[in-house]
């Protein structure tokens, strides 16, 4: 067990996984000598040469496409997108020729692709590098997409993902990069896709969440614990597909839930989070579904006073879950 | 009397007698096959289908110069002729155009003509055209990475190499010379819009000189022609020079697809020229007056295509449909 930054986490899941297999390959833009523009790569080109950490042009359906002809053909490609901001010109790669592939050759070939790329916002990166784009991909059958909050997760995610036979998206918050720490275990390990955790046992309402706003609702939940009102924390960790047990578990228990995320609202994975508590939790709860989210507006605007202005943050789980206790 | 001049031009074309007639024998096989399925269609009994009719030379030529055994074709629709060569069946073929269970191209979860066929290393396209190029490029680096000497061909056509995957898939294999061949049939039509209409500058070739490989434009009614061009690609690729675009200028002789009317944007004298352009006709005649084909084994070889054809639809129209329990399997690999 060590101490680490949660982009060092990545790293460590990245090399080991190269180490592990020679089938594992990493392509992306800057991620060669440049480390990519967060580092997360950086030395791996040096340990594992060019053939297996390969700079892409600028060309983000281009590359998501290579790295699905490889997939199909043997290999196991780890795709960096430098922002997901910037990975809508792969959708039509990710969406119509990944997501469906294992299902319309019933099953002869199967696309094992890990697409990564930092979201989110809070780093004054404007209406261009802030995106959380994880709904658009939620929604499609065939994919897999997973939002760690953890160090741990992350490392342990992302080896379960490169393992995994079917294209993985996987978002990771770049103000997590170093801001986040925690234990991780060196060596080998994986977390599974599709299982939640609770982050925090509370009896009187469920914080549901994932990413860095898991974060944000521990913080909530320690406030709320001043002031009498207990709060357990769930950490989807996966957001398709949903552990609906485990998220189900704790609203039966609690009777309240709040769905907290940096996404906007309208159309987001809190939405159907929502649904699936109003259809299998009903007669168990006690007030409305909650949701906090980022409003309706086009991403994260540059200015400070404008993006602070947006962002969802503790305060606003604070608020939401004092409502959600009186109610 | 035999004429010396067509068997010279098969030996420089580094074919023969018998390469030129399987080339000949698949043609004819395309042909039989894509206007059956028209036909189907017509009666209702297969629900879509698009005509290959014109292309015959360059796909079954092209995909000729690959090795069968280890090379790669990354299709499109239009590819029977390559798919008949690499290896697929006429009951194949069938079991796809009626959307059967045992249709090893997608179990019958495509529409028609959507090739994929894992075992002969096809790999299976959807009908957002386009997609397949950088994919061809990436199906082409694993080989390189994995030291084979394993070349990929992508078919397209030229409306597909107006997508921006085109300009992604060519860059990329550029820079990192792949073994890829990328074989555009050019036969001037995108559906209903004109090649005009795709580009300023019409021949597609000319774009390779942007990514720094060849880029060659041949007579794609010619199979001779087409397999020399794209025989120097593949020896190209397979030797680590890298990629080639090879463009094949065709004629479409059908409406786009059984669900077009060409008559709506081209002229009924406009397609009668064409049919006089027909690849099928021309070669024949090439084979006859080279002596390589006597009138009577083509029409030995004819009725042999149309049976063979006939009982791949007879075999195809009684196999079983896919389960309907089984519509929600395969979502994800396990």
């Amino acid at each position: 067990m060590s101490e680490m930054r949660l982009i060092e986490a990545v790293r460590d899941g990245l090399r080991e996984e190269l180490a592990a297999n020679a089938d594992v390959f990493l392509i992306g833009q800057d991620i060669g000598v440049n480390g990519g523009v967060f580092r997360v790569t950086e030395g791996l080109i040096e340990e594992f040469g060019p053939n297996r950490v390969i700079d892409s042009p600028l060309a983000e359906s281009g590359m998501v496409g290579v790295a699905i002809g490889a997939a199909m053909n043997g290999l196991r490609p780890v795709v960096e997108i430098q922002f997901a901001d910037f990975i809508f010109p792969a959708f039509n790669q990710v969406v119509s020729e990944a997501a469906r592939m294992y299902y319309r050759t019933n099953g002869e070939y199967s696309v094992p692709l890990v697409i990564r790329a930092p979201y989110g916002g809070g780093v004054r990166g404007g209406l261009y590098h802030s995106q959380s784009v994880e709904a658009y991909f939620a929604h499609v059958p065939g994919l897999k997409v997973v939002v760690p909050s953890s160090p741990y997760d992350a490392k342990g995610l992302l080896k379960a993902a490169i393992r995994d036979d079917n294209p993985v998206l996987f978002f990771e918050h770049k103000l997590s990069y170093n801001t986040v720490q925690g234990e991780v275990p060196e060596g080998d390990y994986t977390v599974p896709i599709g299982e939640a955790v609770v982050r925090r046992e509370g009896q009187q309402l469920s914080l549901i969440s994932y990413g860095l706003s898991v974060h944000h609702c521990l913080e909530a939940a320690e406030t709320l614990s001043a002031e009498g009102i207990s709060c357990e924390v769930v950490d989807l960790r996966t957001v398709r597909p949903l552990d609906t047990a485990t998220l189900l578990e704790s609203v039966r228990k609690t009777g309240r839930a709040c769905i907290v995320h940096e996404d906007n609202l309208t159309g987001g994975v809190g939405g159907e989070v929502a649904a699936i508590i109003a259809k299998d939790a009903f007669e168990y709860l006690d007030a409305p579904v909650q949701r906090v989210a980022a409003p309706d507006v086009p991403s994260f605007p540059y200015s400070p006073t404008l993006e602070d202005a947006l962002l969802p943050g503790t305060p606003d789980i604070v608020w939401a879950a004092r409502q959600l206790a009186a109610y | 009397m035999p004429d010396n001049g067509g068997i010279d031009r098969l030996r420089d074309s580094g074919l023969d007698a018998n390469d030129a007639q399987q080339i000949y024998r698949h043609m004819l096989l395309a042909r039989a096959i894509s206007e059956k399925s028209w036909l189907l269609t017509r009666q209702g009994r297969v629900l879509f289908s698009m005509p290959c009719d014109g292309q015959e030379a360059a796909d079954v030529a092209s995909a000729y110069a690959l090795n069968s055994q280890t090379d790669f074709i990354v299709p499109y629709a239009r590819s029977l002729g390559a798919m008949l060569v690499k290896g697929m069946t006429s009951q194949e073929v069938m079991l796809n155009m009626f959307g059967k269970a045992a249709d090893p191209n997608s179990g019958g979860r495509q529409m028609p003509m959507h090739w994929g066929h894992k075992k002969l290393g096809i790999f299976s396209m959807g009908s957002s055209v386009g997609t397949t190029i950088p994919r061809a490029s990436g199906v082409a680096l694993a080989s390189k990475l994995r030291g084979e000497k394993t070349v990929t061909m992508v078919y397209f056509g030229e409306g597909s190499a107006s997508e921006g995957d085109f300009h992604e898939g060519l860059a990329f294999a550029g820079v990192y010379r792949l073994p890829v061949v990328f074989l555009c049939n050019n036969n001037g039509w995108a559906t209903s819009v004109p090649v005009e209409l795709q580009s300023a500058e019409p021949q597609i070739a000319k774009r390779a000189q942007g990514y720094g490989f060849p880029g060659v434009t041949v007579d794609g009614l010619d199979p001779l022609a087409v397999y020399q061009a794209v025989r120097t690609a593949v020896d190209r690729a397979r030797s680590g020079e890298g990629p080639t675009l090879v463009e094949t200028n065709t004629i479409r002789m059908m409406p786009h697809s059984s669900s077009d009317d060409h008559l709506r944007y081209r002229t009924q004298e406009d397609l009668d020229a064409e049919r006089e352009l027909d690849p099928l006709p021309r070669f024949r005649d090439f084979l006859v007056s080279s002596g390589l084909l006597d009138e009577e084994s083509d029409q030995t070889m004819r009725e042999a295509v149309d049976q063979e054809v006939e009982e791949a639809i007879s075999y195809a129209d009684a196999a079983s449909s896919p389960d309907p329990t089984t519509a929600l399997d395969g979502v994800y690999a396990p």
